[in-house]
């Protein structure tokens, strides 16, 4: 690369440079133009709810957070909106869900980069994929029909063998009917494995060739090399994929409505019934007024501010445990 | 092709003399849809008022009645087959906002108007339609047979009694073998006109003892169950031994339930049934706006759990031929729409009421 004798070539690229800069400028615009929609668009969202919100808001003060009784129609007094039985319910449905589902999608996605033949990959991810693309309603319908009457000997079994033990058997109380916080996470288990799987199986698939060939050189069994090669390199990735997942699990409305029990209810006992602030929004939305109707947007605030809460505590774990790993290598 | 229409042509023309025989009083124009504009013959026939009439309806609202109106629908396309109604099972509540906003023509709903559904006082009217018995389904492995009191309706449902072999329960059936299986109380999760009537059922009955007010959401105990609109209750009544729910009585029916017979303003206990949802609305007292309340109503037959539905119309349309499809499709629904209620499990209204309907019909303007 010299500047001092252009080739014809060069020449020409220079000539063009007039477009190329035009080009750089457009798209630099473009790219800004977007990614601060995306900024505005959630803005957006956020001030529409809140004001729409707001009437609850108003009423309710801070006990719109911290209060567990949801009555729209009280005998008497005032309609009174509480939104932590349902915060609750989103948050142990989705974290048995988070439970259920990352081994198992982590397990998958080694299986899938590490061990399996390679022809059998490409099926496999058919398949996983194709889990992905049945629609939430069916998995709903699905869960009561057959997966809610099929578990509860199931959980009758659990609360008898392990329901007098301390601590856990707080977990594994009294079965009512299938329709569970247990029912919920499970079919959310199953409904966000797809998103976690393939996103760890495309993060294990950057880990270099050389450091895997390293580890082995050293003498590492295959165990040894993925966790002292693989899964250092893709800590981060594999957090961002359990994010995804944890994002739709809280999110889900549907499934969630029809399996989770529709009652507001906060105990430890995993075997009763509660409710998701997305599956309440969906069931009484339709039959709200006024207050009762801007108490139920105001779930989505409170849905919309847990996620990001929880987005923000991950970066931070995702940060320092990189830093921490990345440290011990060096 | 073309003898193709001229068969079709054939069989309509057939159909139309066998009608005419009959007696259905089908005019000319209803086999040939689409033809050269309105050439109906006055006086053919001359029962049907309603193939003049052309035009779009549109309705939401309540999804209680929404299968007796679907069948009204469709049986109105044959009297009147310029008329296209559609009719949206919303719920009432959006039903109402929609009809508030003008979006619709009228609305379905299972409640009465509240100022905050958007609809301005005095610039609509209730029509009342049909009814249906709002049943109290069981499911309880050897007991086949239950008698419930309003009391004792009220203490299961707000988990006061807990198990079925409650000495109050046993009060009300003397003589049958309870076992001491948990009772599971199933209700909706989501709003529903159903929810709404039968708290206010219990409100009225066993008033002192009902402490969970009344409306389209209750704040259920924390150990109940919730499904997802009538199937969903059935549903968890159907799977599970102990249950107990409130379920229309066409959901109940479809589902297979067992229902508990419960004790009317006479002191007689009556199994859900058109008949006694009839007697019911004759005994219930009807407003001069035609707002009426037929639960926990006075005679011997009638059953205490029962649901009114109405559709709200505007007092004047700004399109006069709105108006005229308005009256013209109610007046049908109240009329021989009547006869198709009971195939849908409705029960029809009785003389006295139908009757103050179809002149409150005429009262709208436009």
């Amino acid at each position: 690369m010299t500047l001092t004798n252009p080739s014809p070539a060069a020449e020409v690229a220079v000539r063009r440079r007039g477009h190329g800069a035009l080009g750089d400028r457009v798209f630099s615009w473009w790219t800004l133009g977007t990614g601060l929609l995306v900024l505005a668009i959630l803005g957006l969202i956020l001030v529409t709810t809140v004001r729409e919100a707001w009437p609850a808001f108003d009423a309710m003060g801070p006990r719109f957070v911290t209060e567990r009784v949801w009555d729209p129609n009280p005998a008497t007094g005032d309609a009174i909106f509480g939104a932590l039985s349902f915060a609750y319910g989103t948050a142990v449905s989705s974290l048995i869900a988070l439970l259920f589902a990352v081994p198992v999608s982590v397990g998958i996605a080694l299986f899938l980069t590490e061990l399996a033949p390679r022809r059998l990959r490409g099926p496999a991810v058919t398949v996983i994929d194709l889990l992905a693309a049945v629609p939430s309603v069916v998995f709903g319908l699905w869960g009561i029909l057959v997966v809610a009457p099929a578990l509860v000997p199931v959980y009758q079994w659990t609360h008898d063998v392990f329901g007098g033990v301390p601590l856990l058997g707080r977990l594994v109380g009294p079965v009512g009917s299938g329709r569970t916080f247990m029912t919920a996470g499970l079919i959310l288990a199953i409904m966000i494995t797809p998103i976690i799987t393939s996103i760890t199986r495309e993060v294990f698939g950057t880990v270099p060739r050389a450091d895997k060939d390293a580890a082995l050189a050293l003498g590492a069994t295959r165990w040894e090399m993925i966790r002292g090669a693989v899964l250092p390199h893709s800590f981060g990735g594999i957090v961002g994929a359990v994010m995804l997942g944890l994002g739709r699990a809280m999110g889900e409305t549907i499934a969630v409505a029809l399996v989770i029990g529709g009652a507001t209810n906060i105990t430890a006992n995993l075997f009763a019934p509660g409710n998701s602030m997305a599956a309440v929004i969906v069931q009484q939305f339709g039959e709200s007024t006024g207050t009762f109707t801007a108490a139920l947007i105001g779930l989505g605030v409170v849905l919309f501010a847990m996620t990001v809460l929880i987005n923000v505590f991950a970066r931070v774990v995702v940060r320092r445990a990189e830093a921490r790993m990345k440290g011990g290598v060096a | 092709m073309n003898r193709n229409v001229l068969s079709r042509r054939v069989l309509a023309g057939v159909a139309l003399v066998a009608l005419a025989l009959t007696g259905c009083g089908s005019n000319d124009n209803s086999s040939q849809p689409g033809g050269d504009g309105n050439s109906s013959q006055p006086g053919s026939g001359g029962g049907s008022a309603y193939a003049d009439l052309s035009g779009e309806l549109t309705a939401s609202g309540a999804s209680f009645p929404d299968a007796y109106y679907q069948e009204v629908v469709e049986a109105f396309k044959s009297a009147a087959p310029d008329v296209t109604v559609t009719y949206n099972a919303t719920g009432s509540g959006t039903g109402k906002k929609q009809f508030g906003a003008g979006l619709v023509d009228f609305a379905g709903t299972d409640s009465l108007v509240k100022e905050t559904d958007g609809v301005a006082a005095g610039s609509f009217r209730y029509v009342p339609t049909v009814a249906a018995p709002i049943t109290v389904s069981y499911h309880l492995e050897g007991v086949d047979k239950l008698q419930l009191s309003p009391e004792t309706l009220a203490k299961i449902f707000q988990t006061d009694i807990t198990t079925w072999d409650d000495a109050a329960i046993k009060a009300d059936n003397p003589g049958v073998e309870l076992p001491d299986t948990p009772i599971t109380v199933a209700h909706r999760s989501d709003g529903s006109g159903t929810t709404s009537n039968f708290t206010k059922y219990l409100e009225a009955a066993a008033a002192g003892t009902w402490k969970l007010g009344s409306g389209d959401t209750v704040a259920w105990p924390a150990n109940t169950q919730g499904g997802e609109k009538n199937t969903g209750v059935a549903q968890i009544v159907k799977q599970t031994n102990g249950a107990v729910g409130y379920v229309d009585l066409s959901d109940a029916k479809a589902t297979g339930l067992t229902f508990a017979a419960i004790k009317n303003k006479d002191g007689q206990f009556v199994e859900p049934s058109l008949e006694g949802t009839t007697a019911g609305l004759e005994g219930a007292e009807v407003a001069d706006d035609l707002s009426y309340n037929p639960l926990n109503a006075a005679g011997a037959t009638a059953y205490p759990i029962t649901a009114p539905t109405f559709v709200i119309v505007r007092t004047a349309y700004d399109d006069a031929n709105k108006a005229a499809l308005v009256r013209g499709f109610l007046n049908y629904l109240l009329t021989e729409g009547q006869e198709l209620a009971e195939d849908a499990d409705f029960a029809p209204l009785p003389a006295s009421l139908r009757d103050k309907a179809l002149a409150q019909i005429e009262k709208i303007q436009g």
